[in-house]
């Protein structure tokens, strides 16, 4: 097994030794550590130019004591002797003040286990020339065109363990680069965006391609009326939207009342072509294989064939329940529970070109902003289009239109889908990263136009 | 400095937080944290670069110093024009925010005790579903030292407190809060804000008001006077005016994620951006109140001011820096730069951006007008990338006829666009209703940066104001 260079085993192990003997000289037998170590750099990008270029290095310790029905956590960055000591007695303080759980379970047990790594040390060691550079090239193209790009290019590498005094030990690290772009006209934008754990050097250029392009086909945006129309939606869309409805597929959002699953787990609720699943070895997901409490997550049948089946189950909800804990437990204590963070929608086989080709009259949107719950129970969204919305008429994109506020409940969206296009690995603004189609949605409900 | 650099600034932070939780009777949360570390910003070869760690031995700096220069070398690889920096003066000085009662002082016990008991007062009420409280502290020492020579060792105390009730009943979900939304309230206070919460108090109202809205009519939609309580009032004004203000998403920095602003140079001076009766200042002194935007010196050593935003419905300043300034024709910077931790890059963020008390009493407001829609706590709120359209959701409405609170409402919402609704303000409350609100999570920037704002507003009346229901119904 190999370590990053950011975070040891044999380091997290040290560090566990030094909680475990302090909390011991306190009289408290059971501690649980999580310990996170990472590197960030993001290059910046506006009017053409460099503007802000930043890098970080940081890492964190966060000791959880336990004893009886009693625990609480403290956590810092100061991950010397002193610090580690300092944080548990912190977190004993807490403990000893804070009020009974009786529903707290004692500590997972266990051994290490070898889990996937999704880390690249070519993304790790990009250097901030090398960032530099793919930018310049990304902004001379959307220049070339006559337009201002904006954007950022950052690479990251990341690693994290959970270790605790029953002998749990879990541990994770990957790496991450991400190219955002929004190429602007005199009086329209276009916006493009990708993740990867790799490093992928065509990607900037070609991001660079597809931003500008949009901002050229959306020049002089025509004003259309709000109402119901065929909208398809580009998987960063898909994203967005459909990102929102997640975290209520939760035993604990269940259990109280607050999930718009309850009284219809089980339930046909969306169409039959909707299926989605939680599922961190997908090969387009990232992220660690293991919850807050160390728990390994298990793949998720969320929604099978337009029916609501699985839910997400930290150990605590599960008891509560009477079922098995899925691994997707926040650090406790908590006031969430749990939530799905690996999702997975199931395509289909139809592309974009060809769900516009299939288009009497609609619109193609390219991303989505600012989108809040304004209903609950149907998970109704408002937001707004941005950066590329465009029409459709009689099978082709025609022009671009002004950007439109939306107010669609994301279950009717799921029952209106008409295509869905192969899965692919989105990234957004308005939610994590996912693994979604493209869809075309009949009957979206845009409710007013803005000024540009 | 090393060769090349013109100017370099750094931040050592040392940044404490206690957090406590129930939920339905249980503690859901009882954590705290710590984090301290240095950020460096150099201006090299007339480009910006920036570092920071947690590692502060003398090599660890050293080495985040290093990739500061370094980063701004490559900087230059995409360079326009050269950064220059408006003068400020140098400034050597100790601040620390005023807090009567030290809420670390305050025992864990203590703090746990009274939010169980708003729990238990919330649930007593049947139909209520799920209780939640929530009580935040946060220090925040930092020592700001610039090339120039500027020593600034400011230490800030935040206090945040607040609850929801929620009630499940048929296919609805219904939710109230006191004394706002998303947490409570915040403010640069000590315990002694938990003290002036009275959160015990309104608990028997909120769970009340929770249960009653399953029963309440539907918001009716078409044009309506509204009438907006300072909670809300102060987050539109953090989304309609706040923002647009920034002058740096007006230069095009944020077009990638956070958006831009209709508030084009052009509009400096020209602008009418509300009625007659509407004055807004963005102000982080002390003088203003205990803001989550107030402070002694900004994040590179801008001493704060207070600025005119609108004066008498017209446009008049946006929010600055030493790097912008000269874009609007100043000399100075406004003083708007922070950074969110030690960990970050300064930005332009709103100070205390506040409506000016007005000049009507509560009973003018409410009964200035034969009808009106009365709203209350936020719900939801969304606005475009520009700032031009705007949609917010509230908790509760009434119905008011002749200043008289008349049936209650559900779901109210209402939309806009910026402009048009503040030229519609019709009557403000006087300065003995106006509140300096807290938003704790006013997000923007990449890597994304979580700030807190400070918004003063008073109960106001608007004319005209598009209004509907958000029910799916």
């Amino acid at each position: 097994m190999n370590d990053s260079a950011l975070l040891s085993r044999k380091r997290c192990q040290e560090i566990l030794h030094a909680a475990v003997a302090a909390a011991r000289r306190a009289g408290v037998e059971d501690v649980e550590i999580m310990l996170g170590a990472g590197e960030e750099s993001l290059t910046r990008f506006a009017n053409n130019q460099i503007h802000q270029n930043v890098s970080e290095r940081s890492r964190f310790l966060s000791v959880r004591t336990m004893a009886g029905q009693h625990t609480a956590r403290a956590t810092t960055n100061r991950v010397e002797r002193n610090g580690i000591e300092a944080a548990v007695e912190q977190a004993i303080a807490l403990m000893r003040s804070s009020e009974p759980d009786p529903a707290l379970l004692p500590l997972l047990g266990g051994s290490e286990k070898a889990g996937n790594r999704r880390y690249f040390a070519e993304v790790a060691e990009t250097t901030p020339a090398a960032r530099a550079q793919a930018v310049a090239e990304a902004i001379r193209l959307v220049e070339g065109e006559g337009q201002t790009a904006a954007g950022i290019y950052s690479t990251a590498s990341s690693a994290e363990a959970i270790l605790n005094s029953a002998g749990l030990f879990r541990y994770y690290d990957e790496t991450k680069s991400v190219f955002s772009i929004t190429a602007m006209d005199d009086a329209s934008s276009g916006w493009a965006k990708a993740s990867s754990p790799h490093y992928e050097p065509a990607i900037p250029i070609t991001l660079a391609a597809s931003a500008a392009r949009k901002a050229r086909l959306s020049r002089n945006p025509r004003e259309i009326p709000s109402g119901e129309y065929t909208v398809i939606l580009e998987p960063a869309a898909v994203l967005d939207l459909a990102g929102q409805i997640f975290g209520d597929f939760s035993g604990t959002a269940l259990a109280d009342q607050r999930s718009f699953l309850t009284d219809r787990l089980g339930s046909k609720l969306f169409g039959d072509n909707i299926s989605i699943y939680d599922d961190v070895n997908h090969s387009l997901q990232a992220g660690a294989p293991f919850d807050g409490e160390g728990v390994p997550r298990r793949r998720l049948a969320l929604v099978e064939r337009g029916i609501p089946t699985e839910v997400a189950y930290s150990r605590a909800s599960a008891v509560t329940a009477g079922t098995e804990p899925t691994g997707h437990g926040f650090p406790l204590p908590n006031e969430g529970g749990e939530s799905p963070v690996n999702i997975v929608i199931a395509g289909g086989a139809t592309t974009v070109d060809e769900m516009i080709a299939s288009t009497n009259y609609g619109i193609l949107v390219t991303r989505l902003w600012y989108i809040r719950e304004v209903e609950p129970y149907e998970k109704v969204m408002t937001g707004m289009t941005r950066d590329g919305t465009f029409l459709v008429e009689d099978g082709q994109v025609v022009c671009g239109i002004r950007n439109l506020r939306f107010n669609q409940s994301v279950v009717e969206l799921l029952k209106n889908v008409s295509a869905l296009s192969p899965s692919v690995r989105a990234s957004g603004e308005e939610a994590f990263d996912m693994v979604v189609p493209a869809m075309k949605v009949e009957g979206f409900r845009f409710t007013e136009v803005t000024k540009f | 400095m090393r060769q090349g650099v013109t100017y370099a600034d750094v931040r050592v932070e040392d940044i404490h937080e206690r957090h406590l939780a129930t939920k339905n009777g249980r503690v859901a949360g009882a954590s705290s944290s710590e984090s301290y570390g240095v950020g460096i910003r150099v201006l090299a070869g007339g480009c910006w670069g920036f570092a920071a760690t947690d590692d502060l031995s003398a090599s660890g700096i050293e080495r985040a110093g290093a990739l500061a220069v370094e980063i701004a070398r490559a900087s230059a690889l995409a360079k326009r024009r050269d950064t220059e920096l408006a003068p400020e003066p140098v400034h050597v000085a100790d601040w620390t925010s005023p807090c009567t009662i030290d809420p670390f002082s305050t025992s864990v016990e203590q703090n746990l005790s009274m939010l169980l008991a708003v729990d238990a007062e919330l649930r007593r009420h049947a139909g209520v579903t799920l209780a939640e409280t929530s009580m935040i502290f946060t220090r925040r020492r930092q020592v700001f030292a610039s090339s120039a020579g500027s020593v600034i060792d400011q230490t800030r105390t935040i206090t945040g407190a607040g609850f929801s009730a929620f009630s499940y009943q048929g296919d609805e979900i219904q939710k109230r809060s006191y004394p706002n939304s998303f947490g409570g309230q915040y403010q640069l206070k000590g315990y002694e804000l938990i003290d002036e919460l009275q959160m015990l108090q309104h608990a028997p109202r909120i769970a009340e008001e929770v249960v009653a809205l399953h029963k309440a009519d539907p918001c009716p939609e078409g044009s309506f006077d509204l009438i907006l309580d300072g909670s809300q009032l102060a987050l539109q004004i953090h989304e309609s005016i706040g923002h647009p203000i920034e002058l740096d998403r007006v230069l095009g920095s944020e077009a990638n994620y956070a958006g831009m602003s209709f508030l084009t140079l052009d509009q400096l001076n020209r602008l009418r951006y509300g009625s007659e009766i509407v004055n807004v200042v963005a102000d982080a002194r002390l003088d203003h109140g205990p803001g989550l935007g107030t402070f002694a010196f900004d994040d590179e050593g801008v001493a704060a001011q207070s600025t005119d935003v609108i004066r008498d419905g017209q446009f008049t300043g946006y929010m600055t820096s030493r790097e912008t300034a000269s874009a609007v024709g100043e000399n100075r910077s406004n003083g708007t730069m922070r950074a969110d931790g030690w960990s970050h890059l300064p930005l332009i963020r709103m100070t205390n951006v506040s409506l000016e008390p007005g000049g009507s009493t509560l009973e003018e407001v409410f009964g200035g007008v034969d009808q009106a829609i009365y709203m209350e706590t936020n719900k939801s709120w969304s606005i475009d990338d520009k700032r031009y359209n705007f949609q917010f959701g509230c908790e509760a409405a009434w119905e008011i006829r002749n200043g008289k609170r008349g049936r209650m409402l559900k779901n109210p919402m209402y939309s806009g666009i910026s402009t048009e609704f503040w030229n519609s303000c019709a009557a403000i409350a006087n300065r003995h209703h106006w509140t300096l609100w807290g938003v704790p999570n006013c997000g923007k920037g990449q890597p994304e940066q979580t700030m807190g704002t400070g918004h003063g507003a008073s109960p106001s009346r608007f004319h005209g104001v598009k209004v509907g229901a958000s029910s799916h119904e």
